[in-house]
């Protein structure tokens, strides 16, 4: 029976896969590890949950908008205003806290993001025009957006020491960092209803095949229209964290934050063509990210080496994807 | 006595006098296909070689190899009594093979001179390009071909029959030894297919040798110094085209007798399920009435391009009318998309199952289910375990060789796949099932699987409709067979009163 089923299998004998395969499967785990190992071993601080909950915290704000992002790109496109999304999200939420108070900060703040969203996803769900265009505009376009709101100066919360906004990015439950605790939880749900719900499944068929989803009677609109709200909503959910932590913003404060959010997605192995990917996969990638920014840090490297060797460890994660995929590491022509 | 000389033969190409080109025992398989199983095939200077075999008897992967896009997995290429081996389109090009594809590879937004020279651009010095010089160049060719447009006209802006012409254009300039043709009559006006068959006239006087891949008879009878045979990947002979006709042929080519496997009974027609009254859309078809029953099997025949897909597509959503009116069960209907048509009970299997079929990259479970997803969530939640006895169900009802439901498509043969896509709809219920050319590229085996489960589910009360270009597949499974040439039905048949000549006649616009 097991040589009947092994049949099936082009060119795997039972259970046999190639250390090129190896990789494609688990690289991502294996990079993961490898980081653990060798920043243990080059520094004492970096092994201890103190060190581990820091890098999480630094994770936070990226991991939770990647999180967004990855259905976006499972969907076969891509979000590059989240950066600037956030600027104004959070320059929105801190500065509308002293005005209308906390509760409708937040709510005000998460109507106009997902507004915004809203935008990305009519133009390119509706109109079909090219994502990296509309949401390349937009990013400019927000940037604008923002210092017209704030007329060019930083905003802050005047009273910071007595506000329960100041639980977002402040506070611990159970030792645990409320912003890791929001990255996380929203993780969980996120990677289940990919996984598990209608609307998971819908998205990477979209994302896997247009053409056959629309045979298949799925209407890609809506579901591209969707995957841009929820773009939207992790990333004022980031926007939370980021003014909570602040009690204050710079109008640029996202800037090149939409490099560093796809930079985690890739790393975590979805396809940027769309029709593969996984949440659990995006944070471990942007975990590494920021374990390499940490490690960098704590071995005393300048902190601009982190965007060298962040570049050069992407390239690679990009590259063993691929050569996995081809069963060499070489193209031929 | 035959094997010595055989033997004789085989260690002494030449012995075939002028042999060119020969192939040798060629094999090549698919995951799940053996797509060719020791083929020989041997091709002189000078001559016209046409290739003829049913869909899917590997003509195309025959070509594939001899262009380097795939290896063989065994056997031998030898070129003017050379052993060689091509692994890429370059070093087929450099060996001077050189094919001409169904499916064109050149670049829109290029001029006609710079995609004649595409990757072969004349330079000076090896950087600049002499822009008047290529189109000097192009223009000779050009006018070779007999063509009425200019060098420096942007290819897009062409028609498809003329881009055809670029392609064979840019053959030219390679002075190629051995040049495929790839059915390049497909686009084509009749004005210029006399222009392209003296072309190919000339060529084979300068000693290049043609081979032909073409569905057309007349065409081949026309062209021709020598026909091989392919069926289901395996080599059925070379004739002298002078001393043979087309019965022989179409004989090897189908392997068979047409008429004797088919024992037709008329069904038991149940209420009108589909009828399509007046349906056109300006520039593709037009005037387009029939009607399906339930519980028969409607052949829809014609040429590619007659626009039978179209008219499918038409009635499942994908595409507006420009008049005309589709009715379900007597309800007059305007079905907007597919999933308004999948809510009607409307099934479509598509023309192209890898493009439109299937999320190759998703595991055969959830292409099954994907169509109606719906069926299968809660309160938004999937239920796996639902999902997973459907497909278990549909792997066993329509024997899908497969490991498992958590196994990805892409990894099917195809004929699994065409399975795979054929469960997707038939789980969602339907009541009205089009198939879309469904045995495309499949074995042999997988397609009379498919035949006799079509018939058996218009027998189950569905109304069928089977789009196809394959004579004995209308022939096997339709109760009623339409003919459609250029966007109109020329003819109705029914299964009885058919012969393939009134069909071929409907279907090629001859008046009959």
């Amino acid at each position: 029976m097991k040589a009947l089923l092994d049949s099936f299998k082009p060119g795997l004998k039972g259970g046999e896969i190639s250390p090129l395969q190896f990789f494609g499967k688990h690289g991502i785990s294996v990079a993961f590890i490898l980081c653990v190992v060798i920043f243990s071993l080059s520094t004492q601080k970096f092994l201890s949950t103190d060190n581990f909950l820091t890098v999480v915290m630094q994770a936070s704000i990226i991991g939770t908008i990647a999180l967004g992002v990855t259905f976006v790109v499972i969907g076969g496109n891509l979000d590059l205003s989240v950066g600037s999304l956030l600027s104004f999200a959070t320059v929105l939420v801190v500065d509308l806290h002293d005005k209308v108070g906390p509760g409708a900060a937040i709510l005000l703040m998460f109507v106009f993001t997902l507004l915004i969203g809203s935008v990305n996803g009519y133009l390119i769900g509706y109109l079909r025009l090219n994502s990296l265009i509309v949401t390349l505009g937009m990013l400019s376009a927000i940037q604008g957006i923002t210092l017209v709101y704030s007329g060019g100066k930083n905003v802050d919360i005047s009273d910071q020491e007595n506000t329960w906004f100041a639980f977002f990015g402040r506070e611990e439950l159970f030792g645990i960092p409320i912003p890791a605790l929001i990255f996380i939880v929203l993780g969980i749900v996120l990677q289940i209803v990919l996984l598990k719900s209608g609307f998971g499944r819908k998205i990477f068929a979209i994302g896997g095949n247009a053409t056959a989803s629309l045979f298949s009677g799925l209407r890609r609109n809506r579901l591209v229209f969707s995957t841009y709200l929820l773009s939207a909503f992790t990333t004022g959910c980031a926007a939370l964290i980021l003014g909570s932590r602040v009690m204050g913003s710079q109008n640029n404060v996202g800037e090149g934050y939409e490099l560093l959010v796809l930079a985690g997605v890739i790393l975590g192995g979805t396809s940027l063509l769309g029709g593969s990917g996984s949440i659990a996969r995006t944070v471990i990638g942007v975990l590494i990210l920021a374990m390499i920014q940490n490690g960098l840090l704590l071995l005393g490297f300048p902190y601009y080496t982190q965007w060298l060797v962040t570049w050069v460890v992407i390239i690679v994660a990009v590259w063993l994807d691929i050569a996995a995929k081809r069963g060499k590491l070489f193209s031929t022509y | 006595m035959s094997t010595q000389a055989e033997l004789k033969e085989s260690i002494n190409p030449r012995s075939k006098e002028n042999c060119l080109l020969v192939l040798k025992n060629v094999s090549k398989s698919f995951p799940g296909v053996k797509a060719l199983d020791g083929v020989d095939l041997d091709v002189r200077a000078g001559e016209v070689h046409a290739l003829l075999g049913e869909n899917g008897a590997g003509k195309s992967t025959l070509m594939k190899i001899l262009a380097g896009i795939y290896q063989p997995d065994g056997g031998e290429v030898i070129l003017e009594d050379q052993l060689v081996h091509m692994s890429s389109p370059i070093e087929a090009r450099e060996h001077g093979v050189l094919l001409i594809h169904q499916e064109l590879s050149l670049v829109p937004d290029m001029t006609v001179a710079e995609n004649v020279f595409l990757g072969n651009i004349p330079r000076f010095a090896n950087i600049f390009v002499n822009n008047r010089h290529l189109n000097d160049r192009c223009g000779e060719i050009l006018t070779r071909l007999n063509c009425k447009f200019e060098a420096t006209e942007r290819l897009g802006n062409l028609s498809i029959a003329n881009q055809q012409m670029v392609e064979i254009a840019r053959a030219l300039v390679f002075q190629p030894k051995v040049v495929v043709f790839d059915e390049p009559t497909a686009s084509l006006t009749d004005y210029e297919k006399v222009v392209l068959f003296g072309v190919i006239r000339e060529l084979k006087e300068s000693g290049t040798a043609i081979v032909y891949i073409s569905h057309r008879m007349d065409e081949i009878f026309e062209l021709s110094d020598r026909i091989s045979v392919l069926r289901d990947g395996t080599y059925q002979g070379t004739f002298e085209t002078a001393q043979t006709n087309e019965d022989e042929v179409t004989q090897r080519m189908i392997g068979r007798d047409l008429d004797a496997d088919i024992e037709h009974q008329p069904p038991e027609l149940g209420i009108k399920a589909l009828k399509v009254d007046g349906l056109g859309i300006e520039g593709l078809y037009s005037d387009i009435s029939f009607d399906v029953h339930v519980g028969e099997v409607v052949g829809f025949y014609g040429l590619v391009g007659a626009g039978r897909t179209e008219v499918m597509e038409t009635i499942f959503g994908l595409r507006k009318p420009d008049s005309g009116s589709v009715q379900i069960n007597g309800e007059d209907l305007i079905i907007n998309s597919p999933s308004d048509a999948i809510d009607h009970g409307l099934g479509l299997v598509p023309e192209s199952r890898k493009e439109q079929g299937l999320v190759l990259g998703m595991s055969c479970k959830d292409n099954t289910t994907l169509a109606n997803i719906r069926k299968f969530t809660r309160f938004g939640w999937i239920d796996t375990a639902a999902e997973r006895a459907i497909f278990e169900e549909y792997m066993e009802k329509l024997r899908i060789k497969c490991p498992g439901w958590e196994y990805e498509t892409l990894n099917l043969s195809g004929g699994n796949q065409q399975k795979v896509v054929i469960g997707k709809w038939l789980s969602t219920s339907p009541k009205i099932l089009i198939l879309d050319e469904p045995t495309r590229g499949i074995d042999v085996g997988s397609k009379s699987e498919i035949h006799h489960l079509i018939r058996e589910l218009a027998k189950s009360g569905l109304a069928v409709i089977v789009v196809s270009s394959e004579m004995p597949e209308v022939l096997t499974v339709s109760d009623r067979i339409i003919a459609m040439y250029d966007g109109s039905i020329t003819q109705c048949f029914d299964r009885n009163e058919v012969t393939e000549d009134t069909l071929i006649r409907a279907i090629t616009g001859q008046t009959v």
